[in-house]
């Protein structure tokens, strides 16, 4: 170590960065795609479809996501309804099923 | 019956081939028949590394295609009786490999072999996804550095859900870490990922360490598969990985810095 090494090991180091930068992302990513039930897509197409019977709905509109951690497991329906559909625009609805 | 090992990282450049050549050769001296394909259609390279490039005649496609049979295609190893070679086809149809057909080969050569090693190519396209299919073991190639660690975890994302394994329910692939290009210098002075850090971050029972060396490069431009170098570090680091893989325990090493003396230190440089 030399003495601008010195004065520079304040900074963090780049090697703590990359970890915890990976950690994030993996974690994340994970979630996303290996806790995934196979059957959320073919859920997101039947609720779109029974959706549709009633209120014309964007193809992206509903969104169905599968979090999971220890204990529990959270199924979230997110479907944002068009503007002219109701009299408030653009509301929200959103319903979460939890399994303990 | 064979057991299948599929050489895989998902990002390129990591050193998938080098591994292939080294760990088949590495299983072939120690006794095993072992016959290394080369699942790069199109960019065949493994030849290279083995250094047979000039002894093709047939190919995996062929073979498949039924234009050849497998002891046709088959390169027998010229420093090793136990080892032999499938080289890939340059062709440039991308479909040239099929479920059916690579499943029909790695049943033939199941017949006659202990282990078959599978070199994937970079990426999670067709090639990549035969090479694994099959496999009850997936060594995966990992560099210290931010986007192979992620490559490789979507790498074990598919070992997990797409494999012959996962779809049937059977016990899932055995995976393995295996970190290349390492350099203890660097990780000490805070430059680049440790391998614990790598290992907290994929949760991977850890195959070996091979350092950052100069023998990887000499070995390919001589086409002779490092492990055979067991005067280097990284050869030596290759038996290691290979005596672990057949289940011996063997401690890590190449892992630490190693120590300089006192002129070394002053005059050694890195």
């Amino acid at each position: 170590m030399n003495l601008m090494d010195y004065f520079r090991s304040s900074r963090p180091k780049s090697a703590s960065i990359a970890k915890e930068r990976l950690q994030i992302l993996v974690a994340h990513e994970r979630r996303a795609e290996r806790h995934q039930p196979e059957y959320l897509a073919d859920l997101q197409r039947d609720l779109l479809a029974v959706i549709r019977k009633y209120v014309n709905v964007d193809q992206n509109a509903i969104t169905v996501n599968m979090e999971q951690d220890e204990n529990r497991e959270v199924l979230e329906l997110n479907i944002v309804l068009p503007e002219d559909a109701q009299t408030q625009p653009h509301r929200r609805r959103t319903a979460a099923l939890s399994r303990q | 019956m064979a057991r299948i090992i599929v050489v895989t990282s998902g990002k390129g450049g990591v050193g998938k081939t080098t591994t292939s050549a080294a760990i088949s050769m590495g299983l072939a001296l120690r006794g095993h028949r072992t016959v290394v394909i080369d699942f790069d259609i199109g960019l065949r390279n493994l030849d290279l590394i083995m250094g047979c490039e000039r002894r093709v005649v047939y190919d995996f496609v062929n073979v498949i295609n039924n234009e050849a049979s497998l002891n046709q295609a088959l390169i027998k190893d010229k420093r090793c009786e136990n080892l032999f070679i499938l080289p890939a086809s340059q062709t440039r149809d991308k479909d040239a490999l099929s479920l059916e057909g690579v499943e029909r080969i790695l049943n033939e050569l199941s017949e006659n072999y202990d282990y078959i090693v599978c070199d994937s190519p970079a990426g999670i396209e067709r090639g990549a996804h035969l090479a694994m299919y099959f496999a009850d073991d997936a060594i995966v190639v990992t560099n210290p550095e931010v986007s192979s660690v992620r490559d490789s975890d979507r790498m074990l994302g598919l070992l997990a859900s797409k494999s012959r394994r996962a779809e049937q329910n059977q016990e899932p692939i055995r995976e393995y870490l295996l970190l290349t290009r390492y350099s203890p210098q660097r990780v000490k002075l805070g430059e680049m990922l440790s391998v614990d850090d790598v290992q907290e971050i994929l949760s991977l029972h850890l195959l070996g360490v091979i350092p950052e060396s100069k023998a990887v490069l000499s070995a390919s431009n001589s086409g002779n598969p490092v492990v055979i170098d067991d005067k280097s570090d990284a050869g030596q680091a290759y038996q290691d990985v290979v005596s672990r893989y057949l289940g011996e325990e063997v401690p890590h090493r190449f892992v630490d810095e190693e120590k300089k003396g006192f002129l070394g230190r002053l005059f050694g440089g890195r």
